[in-house]
């Protein structure tokens, strides 16, 4: 039986790597997500896992990549700047089908911004911080427990689909401290490999589920890896047939299996007329101003998507076509907004509460929101 | 002796390099160094970056990773601590290893990580098109120095020398023998070991710098292994030496082989306990 306990929310996040099976950390300090290293420093040698401090973020997503080939389940922490240099291998990873684990504390941006505060600008660099067509998992706990469920979960789906999944927290859940109940067994999910025996291997080709089998170098399978347009066998090419199967491939396999991804929590929204979107820290003040809306009659509800991309499109539709208006909270000038805009089409009015100055999102302040567009007393 | 062409996709071919190249008798050396040594061809993986020897790896028949540019020596650093059974090598160019991947291999070879380091030196960035390199000497033509390189060049021995390799060693691809012997001194070093492969770019180097096309790239190439004569031997590999002075003979061979502790992650209880 699991007991209460006093942990930081960098610290849950090492605690769910380990339940989830991972036995490889590269990493490079940055604040604020440097508990995470210095925690995977001590508990790693106690899995048989391996730790180590590589020279920049580059380096730390490659050296990721390469345990996760050897047939480790691997993970990064960074921060905004250093999330910028992983971008590079974020793209190789989705390309050459790696599964990774990469953990982003916002803090405030653009550049060196303001390390110390925190922020939810990372929520486009997430999406699109790479170049080319991809598609991308993104997940976003709200609380310290949350942040050991939904790491446990990002190593799940990686090792499903075979792809780079973000886990995208800010800088105040990544340092809080809070009581939590943590559970004593997690299921784990493993990457499909092939049958050791097995002569006919395509490192590429698709099985029913959309996914790959994957060998670990070392095995006996002998197979290209690369970030090349490459065919079934692994291999580059210039086909353009060849190529846009690949990219469809590898876009459809998420895209055509939202439901096994996406995750929205709704808080109070039965009969709600007015909704709160926000996700993360703030879904959390917004909980609670939804909370003190309804003891003044005002009939509020809270949309909270613990998946970010893919972005849960029809939820927040069925939202739309409930209420009369979305407040879409975040800390920044407006990113998910658009996507709430383009889910809602014009089903309900979209208003922004938004704030990019390195200070949270109050309770208060969305109440008093919710307050003037009910009407009453701002 | 196993036939080469047992370690060769030779479904991959034809392969990208071109005519007159010397990537291909520097995989020959190669595989014949793994072939000695008979390495479990399952327990071989290569890891390259991009450009020309970078896609070597694509035609042998190991675990092959075909990374991001210059990234090679850091893929290779998680996949051989997470992997330590394996025989890791890395081949890289001199612009993939040195310019863009510069900081990656000297602190793989600080840790002193047991992996492999083939650096192929064609002076030039050839598969984007014959850009200058941090190899290229002064003076040189290429792409982007149309009126001559005037940037000193690294000597890639010494900076690795300097960045703690236990072995670094320097073969010219005009000696085909002598890279296998020393690329199996190489393979069997514990810790980090650097070899400088000096090898040719006659599409672009050789044509840009009016030396030929691959058979007298490689005369050239042996020419300048005893520091003499050749067009551009005044300057070849030199920082900050005036054209008037002759060019100090470019030592081959294995340059540096000490034996200290190989890196091998923060693994164990014991290792965070001292």
């Amino acid at each position: 039986m699991s007991e209460a306990q006093l942990v930081q929310g960098n610290e849950a996040c090492v605690k769910g790597a380990l339940a989830a099976g991972c036995t490889f950390y590269g990493g490079y300090p940055i604040t604020p997500s440097s508990e995470i290293a210095e925690h995977m420093v001590r508990r790693m040698p106690e899995v048989g896992g391996v730790f180590i401090q590589m020279e920049d973020e580059i380096a730390s997503l490659a050296a990721v990549i390469g345990a996760s080939l050897g047939g480790s389940k691997a993970m990064t922490a960074t921060s905004g700047p250093g999330f910028s240099l992983m971008q590079e291998h974020i793209g190789f990873a989705t390309m050459a089908e790696v599964p990774c684990v990469i953990v982003d504390v916002m803090r405030g941006g653009p550049s060196t911004g303001m390390p110390t505060s925190p922020s939810q600008a990372d929520v486009m660099q997430a999406r699109w911080g790479t170049h080319g067509d991809h598609s991308a998992i993104v997940l976003a706990p709200s609380s310290v427990g949350e942040v050991f469920d939904l790491t446990v979960r990002a190593f799940n789906l990686a090792e499903r689909f075979r792809t780079p999944v973000i886990l995208l927290y800010d800088e105040i859940i990544g340092h809080t401290r809070e009581s939590v109940v943590l559970p004593a067994s997690v299921t784990v999910v493993d990457r499909v490999r092939p049958n050791a025996e097995s002569e006919d291997f395509w490192p590429k080709k698709a099985a029913s589920n959309g996914v790959p089998e994957m060998a670990d170098f070392g095995d006996g399978h002998r197979f290209h890896v690369t970030g090349l347009a490459h065919d079934t066998r692994g291999f580059p090419t210039n086909d353009s047939a060849v190529a846009e199967a690949l990219i469809s491939r590898l876009h459809d396999k998420i895209e055509a299996h939202t439901d096994e991804i996406v995750e929205v929590e709704t808080f109070m929204m039965d009969d709600a007329e007015i909704a709160i979107f926000a996700y993360g820290i703030v879904g959390r003040s917004a909980a609670e101003a939804v909370e003190r809306a309804r003891a003044d009659g005002i009939k509020a509800g809270l949309v909270r998507p613990l998946t970010l991309w893919p972005f849960p499109y029809a939820e927040v539709k069925e939202a739309a076509q409930q209420v009369d208006t979305i407040v879409v909270a975040e800390m920044n000038l407006g990113q998910l907004i658009g996507e709430v805009e383009r889910a809602a089409g014009g089903k309900a009015e979209i208003v922004g509460h938004l704030r990019a100055d390195g200070e949270p999102i109050t309770p208060t302040a969305l109440r008093d929101v919710l307050a003037k567009l009910d009407g009453g007393p701002a | 002796m196993t036939d080469v062409k047992t370690y060769l996709r030779e479904w991959a071919m034809p392969h990208v390099l071109c005519p007159g190249c010397a990537h291909g008798i520097v995989l020959r050396s190669f595989l014949e160094a793994v072939d000695q040594l008979q390495l479990d061809q399952d327990k071989v993986a290569m890891v390259a970056g991009i450009g020309c020897s970078s896609r070597l790896i694509g035609y042998v028949d190991f675990c092959t990773l075909h990374g991001t540019h210059g990234r090679a020596p850091a893929f290779a650093t998680g996949l051989k601590l997470a992997r330590p059974d394996l025989d890791v090598v890395v081949i890289t160019g001199d612009g993939d290893g040195l310019a863009i991947g510069g900081n990656h291999l000297i602190h793989a070879a600080r840790r002193n990580i047991d992996i492999t380091v083939l650096m192929l030196n064609n002076s030039i960035y050839g598969m984007t098109g014959g850009q200058v390199a941090p190899t290229t000497p002064e003076g040189a033509i290429a792409s982007t120095t149309p009126m001559g390189n005037t940037e000193p060049n690294f000597d890639a021995c010494k900076l690795l020398i300097g960045a703690g390799a236990s072995f670094v060693a320097r073969v010219f691809a005009a000696n085909p023998i002598e890279m296998t012997k020393v690329m199996a001194d190489g393979l069997t070093h514990p810790g980090f070991s650097f070899i400088e492969v000096v090898s040719d770019c006659p599409e672009y180097f050789g044509r840009y710098n009016k030396i030929g096309g691959g058979a007298e790239m490689l005369n050239w190439m042996a020419v300048r292994d005893e520091g003499v004569a050749g067009p551009l031997a005044e300057k070849r590999f030199v920082s900050h030496v005036p054209a008037t002075v002759p060019a100090p003979a470019l030592t081959t061979g294995v340059l540096q082989r000490e034996i200290r502790a190989v890196y091998s992650g923060v693994r164990r209880a014991q290792d965070h306990e001292s």
